[in-house]
This record gives C-alpha cells, sequence and structure tokens, in this order.
C-alpha cells in the first residue's frame, strides 16, 4: 500500500469513527459542536498513557475514548435539563475551553504540540473503525435503536410511553463523546504528534456535516457522509480553499434539496423489503 | 516608596484595560445583538453571522486598500454582507422544509466555511493592516488613554442596539417580529407577512454583525479571514450570558465579556483568556441558562 492510499485511507477510518460520534447523539435528537474538544481529551490522554506506561497502544486509545465519555456525561447531566439549543452551546463552549485547556497544559507540550512515540497503521484502525461501526450497528439493532428514534420524533410521547428520555439522550451523547475520543486516540497515535490548534471549532463543524450530508435516520448515513468527503476532496483538483469552498457549496445545496440527508430509513426499509421480497419469488 | 508608584502604575494600567475591555466588548455585543435577534425572533443559531463580520471587515479593508475613502468602503462592505446575509436566508429558510430543528443551523455552518474559504481565494490568508483613519487619534483622560475610533465604536453600537430596541418595542415592525418570536403559525393567522419579516430579520443581523467587523477593523487596524471565528464564537458567549433573545441583554454581555478578558489578562495572564470567557460561557448554560438579563424560552425582548 502506498503511503498516499494509506494516508487516505487512515483519514477515512478515523473521520467514520469521528462520524459515528456525532450521530449517536443526533438520532437522539441532540447536537453535539464539541466533538473536536472531546477528540482531543481522548487523544492526549491516550497519548499520555502510552508515553508514560508500558500499557499497549489499543488499551490507551480506549481509555482515551473511557476519559471523554466521562467528561462527556459530567457535562451532560447538568446541561441536559435545559434543551435544544442549549445542550449544543455547552458542548461548543466544553470544546473549546477543552483546547484552551491543552495550551496551558505544560505536561502535554502546551502550545507547541505533543509528539506521541507509538505509531499505529491502518489495519489496527481499521479494526477499531469496524467495531465501531459493528456496536452501532448492533446498538441500533436493538431494544435502545428504536427507544433513541422514539426520543428523536417526539419527546413528549416517548416519555408518555414510559421511556426514562433523559437517560437515552445522555448514554446517547456520552458514548458519541467517548467514540469521538477513540477517534482522537487513532489519529495521535498514526501521525504521532497532535496539536491543540487542530482540535478547533472548525474541526467540530465538519464532523457534524458529514453525518447531516450522509443522514441522520439511518446508521449508514453517517457511513456515508465520512466516505464522500474524505475521498471527494481527493478527486478535486485545485487548491485546499477551492476544495473547501465546493464542500460548503455542495452541503448547502444538499440540505436545500434534501434536509433529511442521503440516506434514510425508509429508504433502507424499501431496500431491505426489496431484497426479502425477491427471496420470497419461486425460482 | 518604590512599591507605592508601582501600586500606582499598576492601577492605571488596570483602567486602562478596563477601557480597553468595554471597547471590546462594544465588538462582542455588536455581534451578540446579530445573533439574538435571529435566534430571538426565527429561534435559530446563525452561524453564518462571524462570517458577514469577517466581510463586513475585510471588504471595508480591501476598498479603502484600493483608495476609496472610508465612509464609502463601509457603506459597500455593509451592502456585500446583506445580499450575502440575505443568500443565507434563501437557503437556510425560504427554501428549506424543516425535517431537522438543526438542518437550518448546519447549513448556517457551511455559509461560514463558504465565506471564509471564499475570502481566502479572492485576498488570501495573510493578516493585512489598515491605515489610520485619523491623524492623531488619541484623548488623555488623565491618565487613561482613549482612542477617538474606539470611543466612536462603544457610542456607536450602544446608540445601534438602542435605536433596535426601540424599533423593535414601538414599531409595527417590531410588533410583527415579536408575533412571529410567540409563534410563527399563528402570526401568519394574524395577517404578518412573514416572507417579509423574515428577510428583514436577516437583512438587520447581517448589517449588524458586518458593522461589528467594520468596528474592529477600525479599532484594531488588523483583518483576515478568519476573523470572525475568534470574535464571533466570542459573541456566541456575550449573547447567551447576556440572555438569548434579549437586545439589551446583547450589550450587557458583550460588556461582560470584554472586561471578564481583560481581567483574566490581569490575573491570570493572556494565556487564560479562552478558558475564562468559555468557562463563563458554560457556567451561565448550567446555573441560568437563561442569562443575566433574559427570561429563558426564547422570545424578543426589549
Amino acid at each position: 500500500m502506498s503511503g498516499y492510499v494509506e494516508g487516505i485511507l487512515v483519514l477515512l477510518a478515523i473521520n467514520i469513527v469521528l462520524a459515528y460520534g456525532a450521530f449517536l447523539p443526533m438520532s437522539a435528537g441532540q447536537l453535539n459542536l464539541g466533538m473536536a474538544g472531546f477528540a482531543a481529551i481522548g487523544g492526549y490522554v491516550s497519548a499520555y498513557l502510552s508515553n508514560n506506561s508500558a500499557m499497549p497502544v489499543p488499551v490507551a486509545i480506549v481509555l482515551g475514548g473511557v476519559a471523554a465519555a466521562l467528561v462527556a456525561l459530567a457535562v451532560a447531566i447538568p446541561v441536559l435539563r435545559t434543551r435544544g439549543i442549549y445542550l449544543a452551546l455547552a458542548t461548543f463552549a466544553l470544546g473549546e475551553i477543552v483546547r484552551a485547556a491543552i495550551l496551558n497544559l505544560e505536561v502535554v507540550g502546551g502550545a507547541a504540540g505533543y509528539p506521541v512515540a507509538a505509531f499505529i497503521r491502518f489495519p489496527t484502525i481499521a479494526g477499531f473503525t469496524l467495531g465501531v461501526v459493528m456496536l452501532v450497528s448492533l446498538l441500533f439493532a436493538t431494544r435502545f435503536g428504536i427507544a433513541i428514534t422514539a426520543v428523536h420524533d417526539d419527546e413528549r410521547v416517548a416519555d408518555l410511553m414510559g421511556l426514562n428520555v433523559r437517560a437515552f439522550q445522555i448514554a446517547a451523547f456520552a458514548v458519541g463523546s467517548g467514540l469521538a475520543g477513540i477517534g482522537g486516540g487513532l489519529y495521535a497515535h498514526h501521525f504521532n504528534y497532535i496539536e491543540a490548534q487542530y482540535f478547533g471549532i472548525s474541526l467540530s463543524i465538519y464532523i457534524v456535516l458529514y453525518v447531516l450530508f450522509g443522514g441522520t435516520q439511518s446508521v449508514l448515513g453517517p457511513l456515508l457522509g465520512a466516505i464522500v468527503f474524505t475521498l471527494l476532496p481527493e478527486l478535486l483538483r485545485g487548491s485546499a480553499q477551492w476544495r473547501y469552498v465546493l464542500f460548503a457549496a455542495i452541503v448547502i445545496g444538499v440540505m436545500a434539496v434534501r434536509p433529511q440527508g442521503l440516506v434514510t430509513g425508509a429508504q433502507i426499509r424499501r431496500l431491505l423489503a426489496g431484497i426479502a421480497g425477491r427471496k420470497e419469488q419461486p425460482a | 516608596m518604590a512599591d507605592s508608584i508601582s501600586a500606582i502604575e499598576r492601577r492605571a494600567i488596570f483602567s486602562q484595560q478596563l477601557v480597553n475591555g468595554l471597547m471590546l466588548g462594544s465588538i462582542y455585543a455588536m455581534v451578540a445583538v446579530a445573533l439574538t435577534l435571529s435566534i430571538g425572533v426565527l429561534k435559530f443559531l446563525n452561524f453564518s453571522i462571524p462570517g458577514l463580520f469577517m466581510i463586513g471587515g475585510m471588504v471595508s479593508w480591501s476598498l479603502v486598500h484600493k483608495g476609496l475613502s472610508w465612509p464609502l468602503a463601509v457603506g459597500a462592505a455593509l451592502i456585500v454582507a446583506a445580499i450575502a446575509s440575505i443568500i443565507v436566508e434563501l437557503f437556510t429558510w425560504r427554501w428549506m422544509r424543516r425535517v431537522e430543528e438543526f438542518v437550518p443551523l448546519v447549513s448556517s455552518m457551511a455559509f461560514l466555511i463558504l465565506f471564509e474559504n471564499l475570502a481566502v481565494v479572492y485576498w488570501g490568508s495573510e493578516l493585512q493592516s489598515l491605515p489610520h483613519l485619523f491623524a492623531s487619534t488619541d484623548w488623555r483622560l488623565g491618565n487613561l488613554v482613549i482612542s477617538v475610533p474606539q470611543l466612536f465604536g462603544l457610542v456607536a453600537s450602544i446608540a445601534l442596539i438602542a435605536a433596535l430596541s426601540l424599533v423593535l418595542a414601538r414599531t409595527r415592525l417590531g410588533r410583527a417580529l415579536r408575533t412571529i418570536a410567540e409563534d410563527a403559525d399563528t402570526a401568519l393567522l394574524l395577517g404578518v407577512d412573514i416572507h417579509r419579516v423574515v428577510p428583514l430579520v436577516f437583512l438587520i443581523s447581517g448589517v449588524f454583525a458586518a458593522l461589528g467587523g467594520v468596528l474592529f477593523a477600525l479599532n484594531y487596524r488588523q483583518v483576515q479571514p478568519f476573523m470572525g471565528e475568534a470574535l464571533g464564537l466570542k459573541g456566541i458567549s456575550a449573547m447567551v450570558v447576556g440572555g438569548m433573545g434579549n437586545t439589551w441583554g446583547a450589550i450587557a454581555g458583550g460588556l461582560i465579556i470584554g472586561l471578564a478578558e481583560v481581567i483574566s489578562i490581569d490575573l491570570l495572564g493572556a494565556d487564560f483568556v479562552d478558558i475564562s470567557v468559555y468557562g463563563l460561557l458554560l457556567l451561565v448554560l448550567i446555573v441560568r441558562p437563561s442569562g443575566i438579563l433574559g427570561a429563558a424560552g426564547g422570545g424578543v425582548r426589549t
């Protein structure tokens, strides 16, 4: 595998993990605008652990994810008392606080950035990505997925049906933040260097855009969104700025024409019904 | 003896910083009022506003740089921002079917990326400097140095926000906006022409954001395509701290954030500014999400 191809595949795999991290709370109707902050927590915690102990890298990355999930839990419990836009704003604030705090943390290099000694290649990262995709797919195949969809579609009715709406929202938010942390850990250990500036609001915005572009109604949405937006820029020629301009224009256009994203739940059900129907027909 | 002198000097430096903080705060207030109008009337967190702020600053710089006079350059910058804001309205509001609550928010984020990168394509990403507007721009007031553009900025932004509050409280347009803020469907039933009034919300908030950018360019004489991110995001904090949907809250929040910045520089050092500002934002969201002047649940208040 050439370095160029491996580099793109690694970014794709990490973007998929981050996209699922943003997808989980969105599928419960909550917007996380601090994805970059949670990715930074995971990246820095896992890098610190693998730099300063004999811990195997995958274990360090998982612990980085756990750290991000715990921080998310601590913020979500007070903030989710209020509704809608307040959580988005609180996650945005948290993301900025994390970035600013890292800039002042000399133990992880401060503004100079933090070198990471251990190195993981594409197969390990792909293993993590596969695990995350399977985990989220499994979650959505269980009662959890139905409950989350119910919470998203109508909180009040879900509450009346006996679902603990807040618990589901907090769970989706914390698990999603944990996935962001894992994404950050993977990034840190492949590129061997992390800096606070990378984990700014733009990263959070891009991740959210991947997911909404792909669609929030089906588990396939974030996968598709991440694939399109990681590979599309590589196919386009021209300067990085023109790529961003085009990226933004495509998102605006798609949102205006098809605000539900590329894939919807109904499409998937039709597709599955079609396959099932064909099987039932006598040969 | 030496100690007491240094204490006096310290106090002079600190009061100078307070003045600077108020001036910076008035710029945040302009961004905050743009955001608060949008969220108060339409319940829409419009992320393109930091982009419109940048357009105000960059277009003024570009035209002044080309030799245009300041008033003409500023006028042109406001017109460009107004047009851009109306384009945002078309794609985030008028042509949008609302399946997800946060779809307009996401489109407005894409507009921020679009505006920033178009500016980089057109002007490059370097920091650009502007010439002094006046020959001598500093007034001395005891120990304090107050620059004329700063004072102009503070007075102008408070006057403009006060004027907007009056419009919201007293005029037919203000009544229409407050009706939409209560309930858009009911407003339509009561004969409010939503399709004429909503573009006005975008127009006014776009012009306020761009004026904030112009004031920034006048005061700090530096512009850059990503200037909206740092300033605009602080504007979000100012809006929340003051109380979402409250125009006077935007001023209060802007000044509080400006002061919080200079005080944390004085007490903790420059590296802690963002931690204090966003920490304050998070604290307000947890303890009093309605902000210091607002009441929870949106709506425009004057």
